[in-house]
């Protein structure tokens, strides 16, 4: 499973100690030089975004098993590892966590206390990147937990409004979550430790381990448990309905690099823990249990779609629209097929990208306007027509239009879905219109109509403005006109994982599915007028 | 007819092995006597000077006394020296807790220097009673018969119930003084009467002794003898006695009102030094004379960790007063390390990890605690008086070096990762789960938090709030005075972070000394 060869150049340590010695270089700054803070920060973390987009460029895309591998023995009693690669899956998370840090911090800036600012923002970074690599299961709780801190501080520092309620309740949501998984984890070592004859935090090892008999060395109830400790907490970073309510809060009062990072990043711990450490670990309790999750996703996508629509808040608008889309990412993952797990990884990327794309355009209206209520905001349209246009590509990437990078994602998600969980598909379909619906009521609210006051004189965006958003716009386009590249290097990956699970399931695997990529091709050829469920209706046809 | 003179019979003593025990003990009886003879305005630095040194000499010879007990070990011996007539054993767990709270007696003289300067208090005699304290631990800790472990409990205790009181200009710390004295003097003779009833049962009062009877001649060797009801009411007495001073609910009741009322650097050397030498005696006790009855006295500490997470947690976050606050937290905390003696009670052979996860808590814990009561320290300012959690607003804006290296203690005790606290949480969790313990697991860590909860709003009141003096008006509360942050104090608050942060990156180090106390406490039982 693990690629024999490991590179000289510490790729992946490096991809965590430049941020963190970006941080401590901005903690020893003098305070008098306020003016380098801001550059020391973004250069550290421009140098770590483009040693990602060198770990993409020299990633074998062929290869779906970890590469990059870094092992090394940390606390020797307790078998705890400093294990760090990437596969298919996390890379693009690595790159998108590599992405969004440098864009966050160029196109918003704190208001007072720069120093401290940018200090935990490159910390953040730093736990951030050693989330998706970490392979050993302490490690990977290690950074999971640590990113509670910064962002905490984020939050509470430079947020708005009811700051530090909102903190609090990231705070205290997240750590009861993942209170019950450290529990969950450190059983799953110690009830591995007879079929693996150690103590081993090891992803890799825990994953199948298995007495020589064949039993498995943990039972199936065991298994349903820790898998559901760890659901919880990784439902409640997703978040999962019920468990969202901590979002809207810390989405909104958050400053926009922290709402930016926290929707482009954070809350993808959450799916990627399913994918990772659920599905991976615990393949027999992630199959019967599917139907939960299936049940909890579709909820979310129809509820954060009717509550969105009915925000008076910009910001919170799109808050909720993320329980919708991660609704939908859920979905994409327990459909336990190809296109959904591809579809789910991909959507990930995507919605850090647009989402991303939205809450620095939302927080650009809000440092001119100093309000986000709807109703105060009406035709922007006329005095930003950039920004209107630069809002509409996003937000019609968001909604999903074919040829924009939000579709790819929820076409395979929806693809996958409904041949594993049809009727589920069929409820979380409408989803798609709703989030037609409260977008573009917003975005009717806010920029058509006649401009009165303030509004007629508000400040188009400047041409930096526009620079700093514009990889972002290239990305929405790019992938949605050529997800292909991305979609190649997750495929060996996902089909390498639903193997493993059938595997330990030891069932007869059906022949191998038509890949997405190709399924996904010839739906944007045969044009964008053909919706997303006529081709998965002839797809279904065509298989009986 | 000659006079015969019958020779006396003296123990052969190796003075060298409980050196530590001696020099802390004759150093505290002999700055009484050398402060007395010079003028009493010129004792402040000298005493604690006195103080730091002769601890600091005591735990000189620890690495040497370890060598001797692993060079036993090596031919094949036993590792562990019995000396005083088998009255103290040296071994590796004794040097273990000597090392800790020696550390802590320097830290604590740093912080008391300052503060007896800045509360215009004056002697050498807080330095004496911390000393002889401290040597009173190091007996409990050492100590293999219970006569002797009630001797150490009584000399911990007793110069801790006097400098609870020995502020003399605040009627909170006399009271607190008496509190403490009632009821720690309620539990000593609970702590008695326990080792009557079980000398009643066994016949002895040696470790050894008490184990040995456990056992009688069966047709293949020893077999577990019946246990009778009068040692099993003994064995009860004792558990009390020590519920009482490591403070576990339902013994916990003095905690917060001593915690609130004691001079903070008192409350420094409480919660880290005779708290750990509490432990130490605790687990010498239990694991060496009653190891093999553990199925009787387990479900108790079960039940007594859960009571004291639980309460601990929950009602730490109802409080405003940060000593309060701390109090209830240290309860949590030893709810955390009593799940931590529940799974070193149920390692055997090379299964070590119990043992291991309440030793590395009891060191983690004493480093974290000094930090904090240092911070505490300062931010009471002049009269020691104010501790209310309003008082810290504003405090990284005001002092951000200060504000950082408290916030870095207050999230290590929440255990947030590459924090000791963290391993030190994690240990124990580890540990329970070896033993099949996963419901006792799941309690501390949902405890864990709720007290969450509790640091962070004490870190709120630092970063996010403003200061509440500014507004001076009558209407914002009271005002607080100035803070002077001593070097020393500084000093003291700096090497506890740097213990906290290093030991939560590199959770192994030292791990030698770790191994071999935890070792002792499982392979070496009798």
């Amino acid at each position: 499973m693990l690629a024999a060869e490991t590179i000289a150049w510490p790729l992946l340590p490096s991809l965590i100690f430049v941020p963190l010695l970006t941080a401590v270089l901005i903690l020893i700054l003098p305070s008098s030089r306020a003016e380098y803070l801001k550059l020391v920060a973004l250069a550290g973390t421009t140098i770590t975004g483009a040693m990602a987009a060198y770990l993409l460029w020299s990633f074998d895309k062929a290869d779906g098993g970890f590469q990059f591998v870094v092992q090394e023995t940390w606390v020797k009693d307790l078998g705890l590892q400093w294990f760090l690669a990437v596969d298919g899956i996390s890379l693009f998370l690595v790159v998108l966590t590599g992405l969004l840090f440098p864009i966050a911090i160029l196109t918003s800036e704190p208001d007072h206390d720069k120093k401290p600012y940018y200090f935990w923002l490159t910390v953040l970074m730093a736990g951030s990147m050693g989330v998706f690599m970490a392979l050993d299961l302490l490690l990977f709780f290690l950074f999971f937990e640590i990113v509670l801190v910064p962002m905490y501080f984020l939050i509470g520092g430079w947020g708005h409004g009811r700051r530090v309620y909102a903190a609090m309740k990231f705070f205290i949501f997240t750590m009861a979550g993942s209170a019950l998984m450290l529990v969950g984890l450190v059983s799953t070592a110690f009830l591995s430790r007879d079929a693996l004859g150690e103590l081993t935090f090891d992803v890799t090892r825990l994953a199948g381990a298995t007495f020589p008999d064949g039993t498995p060395a943990i039972g199936s109830t065991a298994q349903t448990l820790i898998f559901l400790s760890f659901a919880l907490g990784f439902a409640v970073k997703v978040p999962l309905f019920p468990l969202h309510t901590w979002l809207p809060d810390a989405h909104t009062e958050a400053p926009t690099a922290g709402s930016v990072i926290l929707a482009g990043v954070l809350l993808k711990l959450g799916s990627y823990g399913y994918i990772r450490f659920g599905l991976y670990l615990f393949p027999q309790a992630a199959q019967d249990l599917a139907w939960v999750f299936l049940t909890l996703g579709v909820i979310g996508i129809v509820y954060g779609a009717v509550v969105a629509t009915m925000q008076k808040d910009l910001k919170r608008v799109v808050a909720y629209s993320s329980v919708a889309h991660m609704g939908f990412i859920v979905l994409g993952i327990f459909a336990l097929n190809p296109q959904g797990l591809e579809g789910a990884v991909l959507q990930m990327v995507n919605h850090g990208i647009s989402t991303g794309a939205l809450f620095i355009l939302v927080g650009w209206i809000y440092d001119r306007r100093h309000t986000r209520e709807i109703s105060e905001l009406s035709g922007l349209q006329s005095s930003a027509p950039i920004m209107a246009g630069v809002f509409t590509l996003v937000m019609l990437s968001s909604i999903g239009l074919p040829g924009l990078n939000g579709f790819a994602g929820e076409f395979l998600i929806l693809l996958g879905a409904f041949q594993s969980a049809r009727w589920w598909t069929v409820v979380a379909v409408t989803g798609v219109i709703l989030a037609a619906l409260y977008l573009l009521w917003a975005y009717q609210r806010v920029f058509h109509g006649k401009a009165e006051g303030e509004n007629a004189k508000m400040a188009d965006l400047r041409v930096s403005e526009m620079l700093s958003i514009l990889p972002l716009l290239g990305l929405i386009v790019f992938l949605g006109v050529y997800p292909k590249p991305v979609l190649e290097r997750i495929e060996p990956a996902v089909d390498q994982l639903l193997v493993h699970m059938s595997v330990v399931e030891s069932e007869p695997e059906a022949p191998a599915e038509p890949a997405g990529v190709e399924q996904l091709t010839e739906a944007l050829e045969h044009g964008e007028e053909g919706n997303g469920e006529d081709a998965v209706l002839s797809n279904e046809g065509a298989d009986e | 007819m000659t006079l015969q003179f019958a020779q006396v019979q003296t123990p052969d003593i190796e003075w060298s092995l409980i050196w530590p025990f001696v020099i802390l003990s004759l150093a505290g009886v002999l700055l009484i006597t050398i402060t007395s003879l010079i003028p009493r305005t010129r004792t402040g630095a000298f005493s604690a000077t006195f103080t730091a040194v002769s601890a600091i000499i005591a735990a000189g010879f620890l690495p040497w006394i370890a060598d001797r007990v692993n060079e036993q070990g090596a031919i094949g011996g036993r590792r562990e020296f019995y000396v005083l007539s088998n009255a103290i054993v040296v071994d590796n767990f004794t040097i273990f807790i000597t090392g800790i709270i020696c550390c802590s007696v320097v830290l604590v003289a740093f912080l008391l220097d300052d503060y007896l300067r800045r509360e215009g208090l004056e002697g050498p005699e807080w330095y004496a009673l911390i000393l002889l304290s401290a040597s009173g631990g190091v007996l409990l800790a050492s100590a293999e018969d219970l006569i002797v472990s009630f001797v150490g409990l009584e000399i911990l205790s007793i110069a801790v119930y006097v400098l609870a009181a020995l502020h003399l200009r605040r009627s909170q710390s006399q009271e607190a003084g008496f509190k403490y004295f009632v009821l720690g003097a309620l539990s000593s003779a609970i702590f008695l009467y326990g080792i009557a009833l079980v000398y009643g049962a066994t016949g002895s009062t040696t470790l050894n002794g008490i184990n040995r009877s456990l056992f009688q001649p069966g047709v293949n060797g020893q077999v577990p003898a019946e246990s009778s009801s009068l040692l099993l009411v003994g064995i009860g007495f004792l558990l009390v006695g020590f519920a009482f001073k490591v403070s576990a609910v339902p013994f916990h009741v003095w905690t917060p009102d001593v915690y609130q009322g004691a001079p903070s650097p008192v409350v420094a050397f409480m919660a880290s030094a005779v708290k750990v030498a509490a432990f130490g005696g605790f687990l010498r006790v239990f694991l060496y004379a009653f190891g093999d009855l553990s199925n009787e006295w387990l479900p108790i500490v079960a039940a007594l960790a859960v009571m004291s997470l639980v309460v601990g947690s929950f009602l730490a976050v109802v409080q405003s007063e940060i000593k309060r606050m701390m109090a209830y937290s240290s309860i949590t905390h030893a709810g955390f390390m009593l799940v931590g003696l529940h799974s070193a009670a149920l390692d055997e052979g090379t299964d070590i990890l119990g043992s291991k996860s309440i030793l590395f808590y009891l060191f983690t814990y004493a480093a974290m605690i000094i930090g904090t009561f240092a911070v505490i320290t300062v931010m009471g300012r002049v009269g020691d008086g104010s501790h209310d959690v309003d008082s810290y607003r504003g405090l990284a804006k005001s002092e951000p070096l200060l504000a950082g290296l408290f916030a870095v203690l207050l999230f290590a005790q929440a255990g947030v990762p590459f924090t000791s606290g963290f391993f030190a949480k994690f240990r124990i969790i580890a540990a329970a789960a070896s033993d099949d313990d996963y419901w006792l697991a799941a309690v501390a860590m949902l405890a864990s938090v709720v007290g969450a909860y509790l640091y962070l709003r004490v870190v709120v009141a630092m970063v996010f709030s403003e200061p509440a003096d500014t507004d001076s008006d009558a209407d914002s509360g009271p005002a607080y005075g100035p803070i002077d942050i001593p070097p020393a104090a500084l000093t003291v608050l700096v090497i506890s972070v740097v213990v906290t942060v290093v030991f939560g990156i590199f959770p192994d180090l030292g791990g030698g000394f770790l191994d071999n106390a935890a070792a002792t406490l499982t392979l070496l039982r009798p």
